[in-house]
């Protein structure tokens, strides 16, 4: 697993108060990890903190499983 | 009308989580107010309150892991927490669990607060200014929202009747039992969850309280002794936090389940004073005419009450202001009247205070004993009022009286009635 895909399970794991087995690839987070809209505008702001970079809104959109966000993050992350 | 009566309470104080221990300390004589010692208070006037014990739920500790998930914790304010807390051990008290779509839609909530989450409105301020409106929270407006208590025990019980929340500063928790006993006796519900939560204890809550100069300032090396209502020495009030809440319910419907019975809810009156945005009118006829007010719907006579929880916040003024207001409400039967201010001992806890002290008038009535007034050492006035100095005092009681009293001059008086099954 990338640096950054370990990054981005432990913000899950952190926000979402979930077990670390639950989050896979491709578990969603609304449908798998009992996510609500406004977890997921929280997720993504961890991430932009994380990662020092900007999430624009029609690209948080596109973020709906883990896997989603390591690769949003892997092309885009400012410190990576 | 319908009758209405109280079939389960719950308790997150001072001097700890649950009715049962938080009573018995109260009768023990003990004090919930410490040192404030989880915020900078060296540059703040203030610098005791009454804080929840907190540890993992053994020994009357209050464990908030025990009552919301820790990641649920994050997204709200403590008052919400303290709100949920309370309302899950009223419901379990109460032994009503809501089955079917009707009974959901027959129990509703009435959860009120003073003020409500600055705690967090402070932390947001900063992140507002320090990194801007895209750091901000999805969670900060509905983590702080005062009704967001209700939203929250309405959720987690399933609870679908009226969904209501009251905001009249420290008269908060004694008008919300009583609007809601009123929606219950209208037959707008048969169960409502109500009552007052508060967790002032903050930076920002401090230093505005004491900005207003309402505070104690003078006991911040003897905190237990800061909370000294009708005492010379007294100097301000004392800040707690916490929630109290009851679970009435319409009287045929609690007798029809074999509930346990608290008491009834007789009489509930409610007054504006029309004068200052912070004092009590000088004359105290605000808090005479709500007792009144409340006298009148119980259909009991002033010599009829056998014992007053009175709002006595310690503060120099209002103190005064309130017994002068009982004296002249009860007349020649105040050398029978027995009177004690129980935030001698929690300190005040703001919008909570009316339904933590509507909760120790019941239990005054269940165990026949008047809580004391901790502190009372030399009174500052004479009155022919027993005001219970110190020790808690044995007594025949009938009929119990709540005051509160809240800034914008409003004021909320509830009179309750012993059960004899």
């Amino acid at each position: 697993m990338s640096d950054i895909a370990e990054r981005v399970k432990k913000i899950v794991i952190e926000h979402l108060g979930v077990d670390a087995d639950k989050v896979t690839e491709n578990a969603s987070f609304i449908d798998d990890l009992g996510a609500d809209s406004l977890d997921t505008v929280e997720l993504v702001m961890a991430f932009e903190e994380e990662f020092g970079c900007e999430i624009p809104d029609d690209a948080a959109e596109t973020i709906l499983t883990v896997g989603d966000a390591t690769k949003f993050l892997e092309k885009n992350a400012a410190q990576a | 009308m319908r009758r209405v009566v109280v079939t389960g309470m719950g308790l997150v104080t001072p001097l700890g989580s649950g009715v049962e221990t938080v009573w018995k300390r109260l009768l023990a004589g003990e004090s919930g107010v410490r040192k404030i010692d989880q915020f900078q208070v060296d540059d703040l006037p203030a610098r005791i309150a009454g804080i929840i014990p907190r540890g993992d739920g053994s020994d009357g500790t209050f464990n908030a892991d025990d009552w919301m998930e820790p990641k649920e914790q994050r997204k709200v304010d403590d008052f919400i927490v303290f709100a949920v807390a309370a309302a899950d051990q009223a419901l379990a008290d109460s032994g009503w669990k809501p089955e079917t779509d009707d009974d959901r839609y027959a129990t509703g909530v009435l959860i009120g607060s003073g003020i409500g989450g600055l705690q967090g409105i402070e932390e947001a301020s900063h992140v507002l200014r320090d990194k801007g409106p895209r750091r901000l929270s999805p969670f900060f407006i509905p983590g702080r929202l005062i009704n967001l208590a209700s939203g929250h025990v309405s959720i987690k019980h399933g609870l679908k009747g009226p969904n209501h929340a009251v905001v009249t500063a420290c008269s908060t928790g004694a008008h919300a039992i009583g609007d809601a006993a009123r929606l219950i006796a209208l037959g707008d519900a048969d169960v409502m969850v109500a009552g007052g939560t508060e967790s002032p204890v903050c930076r920002l809550a401090v230093a505005g309280f004491a900005a207003c100069r309402a505070l104690s300032t003078a006991f911040n090396d003897e905190p237990e002794r800061g909370s000294r209502p009708y005492d010379r020495a007294r100097d301000g009030f004392v800040m707690g936090e916490g929630a109290g809440v009851v679970v009435l319910e319409e009287f045929e419907h609690a007798k029809a389940r074999g509930a346990k019975i608290y008491g009834e809810v007789i009489g509930y009156g409610l007054s504006g004073d029309a004068y200052h945005i912070t004092s009590p009118s000088l004359d105290g006829d605000g808090a005479y005419r709500c007792m009144k007010a409340a006298l009148k719907r119980a259909g009991v006579s002033p010599g009829e009450i056998d014992y007053i929880n009175a709002h006595g916040t310690s503060t120099p003024l209002g103190d005064e202001i309130e017994l002068g207001a009982v004296t002249r409400l009860v007349g020649n039967a105040a050398a029978e009247m027995t009177m004690s201010s129980t935030k001698s001992a929690i300190g005040h806890l703001l919008g909570a205070a009316g339904s933590v002290e509507a909760i120790f008038s019941l239990l005054a009535i269940r165990d026949q004993i008047a809580p004391p007034t901790l502190n009372l050492e030399d009174p500052s006035v004479e009155t022919a009022i027993d005001l219970v100095p110190k020790t808690a005092k044995p007594l025949p009681i009938e009929v119990a009286l709540s005051n509160s009293f809240g800034f914008g001059g409003t004021n909320a008086s509830l009179v309750f009635r012993r059960h004899h099954a």
